[in-house]
């Protein structure tokens, strides 16, 4: 019982942290075309990001269920690769960042429109790319943005319910992750073993969310 | 030398314009563009830094063309040798003077001037903070000195002076006046000011509307009768008092205080706000020096 406690807890954070990681590279591209972008596809672009918002996961996880199923065309395709998405630790990963896009599109688009567009034009006429621009200067003065970003991620990828639901069932060691977990001792009445996911949770995300805004607090302090 | 004939489109506030500036400016040379918002100073500017693209016309530099709108040749800003320092500033907030400087050196020989540039404008003990620690003036100085770190061809001021109080303006002005003297960079300036262009400029171009309406001397511009003056002053008008039979004029020269007396018709040609020239044909001045207060 105690093992299969670890193994759901580090199956929970190592879903958070791929994600996490997936989603910070998609997530600043995303972020720059959104923020500086000025085609008309933007609005759609923009409306498709934040749709987890709003949408109840079990919707996102539905559709998320049809497309992998072999019957779909992308499940046929994915099968027939070798490649099998639902009730899998994969499934569960591609759920999560489209869950959590807009918590880390959101953040990172929000510092970035708030870069003067005189510190891009001064390092252009100082001699430096585009991509050496964002990386030397632009990136590492949205830190703020890209820690909220990221620790936003990480928190809403810990806390998923619905869609884990929908597309991965509780598989031990490969889907069944803590807030699964949690519904799935209190329904059959095992409180204690609810109760000791649930305050492990509680007392991580606590902890890593304070140690976060309290490191961010102390680095702006230095810029600003 | 550098040649510029191009024609942009201007949205303005008083609606679209098509602007076409013809300049040239010889090589060392300090010229300002002085004129109404709105009339295409920046623009002109941003055009020559490759930040905008004008709809037509040639820019070149020392024989190399930056625009060509025939040839469709359009140099990104990055292969411009320009030096461009913005009414912002623009530093990059996590990097300390020192960093902001070096970051813009790529060659060793410019990396070794960085220290150099850092003396010239005053910053050496304020090398190692970050600009979000420094006054107004000193990260002006910043700008000022990494826009000068590539040795470009061309150093664009747009308007750096204005968010300065008159006292630290001054000052720069005079450190600006100096630092063109020692590297002899071609500089173009942005200014409203005209105490500023009088004494920064070898050359000032007139622009209003679009174009460049006049280029001359600094004073030509501003005793159009040209004056055989021996004391010239440019001031602010502040206040016309009527003292019957004449009219007691208050300027603001500099920051000093100096009024005047003037006939009906001189009085009746100013206006508060506006500039004017004080100027004496005979005199005998008398200097007395001033005690320093240290």
């Amino acid at each position: 019982m105690e093992s299969e406690f670890l193994t759901t807890m580090v199956l929970t954070f190592e879903l958070a942290a791929i994600t996490t990681a997936i989603l910070l590279l998609i997530g600043i591209p995303l972020a720059a075309f959104l923020a500086y972008g000025r085609t008309r596809f933007k609005s759609l672009i923009e409306t498709v990001v934040s749709m987890p918002l709003v949408l109840p996961p079990s919707v996102l996880g539905f559709y998320l269920l049809l497309a992998f199923s072999p019957a779909s065309v992308i499940g046929e395709f994915l099968t027939s690769h070798g490649i099998r998405l639902a009730f899998s630790f994969e499934g569960l990963v591609i759920g999560s960042v489209l869950f959590s896009l807009p918590f880390m599109v959101h953040p990172i688009q929000s510092a970035l429109s708030q870069v003067p567009p005189s510190i891009f034009e001064a390092a252009y006429t100082l001699g430096k790319s585009k991509f050496q621009t964002m990386v030397r200067v632009i990136l590492p003065s949205i830190r703020h943005g890209l820690i909220s970003g990221v620790v936003l991620a990480f928190a809403h990828t810990v806390g998923e319910f619905g869609v884990i639901l929908m597309i991965g069932g509780n598989i031990p060691d490969e889907t069944r992750v803590a807030s699964i977990a949690i519904y799935d001792e209190v329904e059959s009445l095992n409180y204690a073993m609810a109760h000791q996911y649930a305050l492990t949770l509680f007392v991580v995300t606590f902890a890593i969310l304070l140690l976060v805004y309290t490191l961010n607090k102390k680095s702006l302090g230095e810029i600003r | 030398m550098i040649s510029v004939n191009i024609k942009k489109h201007l949205t303005t506030a008083e609606g679209p314009l098509e602007a076409h500036f013809e300049l040239s400016i010889h090589n060392g040379e300090f010229l300002t563009l002085f004129g109404p918002s709105g009339a295409g100073k920046t623009t002109l500017m941003r055009c020559i830094a490759g930040l905008e693209t004008p709809q037509s016309g040639v820019i070149t530099v020392d024989g190399v063309v930056w625009f060509d709108s025939k040839k469709k040749i359009n140099l990104p800003p990055q292969k411009r040798s320009v030096g461009f320092v913005f009414q912002d500033y623009a530093l990059f907030p996590t990097m300390s003077v020192r960093q902001n400087l070096l970051f813009a050196a790529e060659t060793a020989e410019q990396k070794k001037g960085v220290n150099e540039l850092i003396d010239l404008v005053e910053l050496g003990n304020l090398a190692d903070r970050l600009p979000s620690t420094l006054s107004g003036g000193q990260k002006q100085r910043v700008a000022l000195a990494r826009a000068l770190v590539r040795h470009p061809k061309i150093l664009l001021l747009d308007e750096p002076l204005s968010a300065l109080d008159p006292s630290m303006r001054s000052k720069l002005q005079n450190e600006l006046s100096l630092i063109h003297e020692r590297l002899g960079v071609t500089t173009l300036l942005v200014s409203h000011d005209i105490a500023e262009t009088v004494k920064l400029s070898d050359r000032l171009a007139s622009v209003a509307a679009g174009q460049i309406v006049r280029i001359d001397e600094p004073m030509a511009f501003f005793s159009p009768n040209s004056l055989s003056g021996k004391l010239q002053l440019v001031g602010e008008v502040l206040k016309i008092e009527e003292d019957f039979p004449a009219f007691v004029i208050t300027l603001l020269v500099g920051s000093s205080i100096v009024r005047t007396v003037a006939g009906s018709a001189e009085a009746s040609a100013l206006r508060i706000g506006g500039h004017a020239i004080i100027s004496t044909k005979a005199f005998n001045p008398i200097l007395i020096p001033i005690k320093d207060p240290k």
